[in-house]
């Protein structure tokens, strides 16, 4: 199924939001994400199901002022 | 000797340090980190952005950065309006440890001026959330005075634009602000060098907030000490009381006894 990452299109089979994170590398510990448009709070990243067309925002901290 | 119950106090926190440093524009992080260190602030500021999904084998900003030692002040740079401000404080929130935001809506590129009437809008929302809001904004005391009513934990006028190291351009309009508010008022943006922080904290500022200023330096880590003595020293001379200005010459030495 496809999803939209950061805006980026990505095909991938049907995981949970955590299993999705680790497949791409990321340290769960230093982002937030946002599943269409609602902020999905860590402790449900392991619960939470992705479904086609989702559409995922997900931030971290850089340099800034 | 720096008096140390002389703290900086935000919404019932307690700081050592007046001086808050911004992360951006460094040449790595670990020049950032000196300079973080050789500033001695205990805030500092940085921005949330999207990850690079594609390319993981960059550093990450938080491993350079000992979370024990420094509180994260998250910024809402680039927002435009005050929904997208108030959706990066959530994911702020989310991200970080804290509700500490340094909230901007700014109102156009050139000026990076903000725009107080979507800064006010996001304040308001954000105050309900639970979040500690603190304001960039301009140097109006009547806006200041707007954030301050509306629960702002402290107000931040700006000294001159961001990253244009003009200095505080009106000093005044700080004083007058100084004089009408109760939570803090933290200088942001504007100091080009240490004398312009020094200037901040004798106005009676309770702190002053900078990036460019260190890290657009020559030498930022030399340029970060600078700014550290210049805020204890400009926060000293405050105390301490300075004297009145006169047009004409006071003798310093005795006018008896002069030899003839």
């Amino acid at each position: 199924m496809q999803i939209i990452v950061n805006g980026e299109n990505k095909i991938i089979t049907e995981m949970s939001l955590s299993g999705f994170l680790e497949s791409i590398g990321i340290d769960p510990r230093q982002v937030a994400v946002e599943l269409n448009r609602e902020i999905v709070p860590k402790s449900s990243f392991e619960s939470k199901i992705l479904h086609e067309g989702d559409r995922i925002e997900i931030v971290h901290f850089v340099g800034g002022g | 000797m720096t008096d140390r119950a002389d703290k900086l106090i935000i919404a019932g926190r307690e700081f050592s340090s007046r001086l808050m440093v911004g992360t951006g524009k460094y040449a790595d992080f670990q020049q950032m980190a000196k300079a973080i260190e050789a500033s001695g602030a205990e805030i500092v500021t940085v921005a949330v952005r999207r990850i690079n999904i594609s390319d993981r084998s960059k550093e990450s900003l938080l491993d350079h950065l000992d979370l024990t030692k420094y509180t994260l002040l998250p910024n809402t740079a680039g927002c435009y309006t005050a929904d997208d401000a108030v959706r990066t404080c959530r994911l702020a929130r989310e991200a970080g440890l804290s509700d500490f935001v340094k909230l901007e809506v700014l109102g156009d590129e050139k000026t990076l001026y903000p725009d107080n009437e979507e800064l006010l809008k996001a304040a308001t929302i954000l105050i309900k959330e639970g979040f500690t809001v603190l304001p960039y904004t301009s140097d109006d005391p009547i806006v200041c005075r707007k954030l301050e009513e509306i629960g702002c934990a402290a107000v931040m006028p700006l000294g001159a634009p961001i990253g244009s190291g003009l200095g505080i351009r009106n000093p005044y309009n700080i004083r007058i602000i100084l004089e009408t508010i109760k939570v803090p008022v933290i200088v942001d943006a504007g100091v080009g060098t240490a004398s312009d922080a020094a200037i901040a904290m004798e106005l009676g500022c309770h702190g002053v907030l900078m990036n460019t200023g260190i890290a657009g330096a020559k030498d930022p880590i030399a340029m970060a000490e600078a700014m550290k003595l210049a805020v204890i020293a400009g926060r000293l001379a405050y105390r301490a009381g300075r004297i009145p200005k006169k047009l004409y010459a006071t003798a310093s030495s005795p006018i008896e006894g002069i030899i003839e």
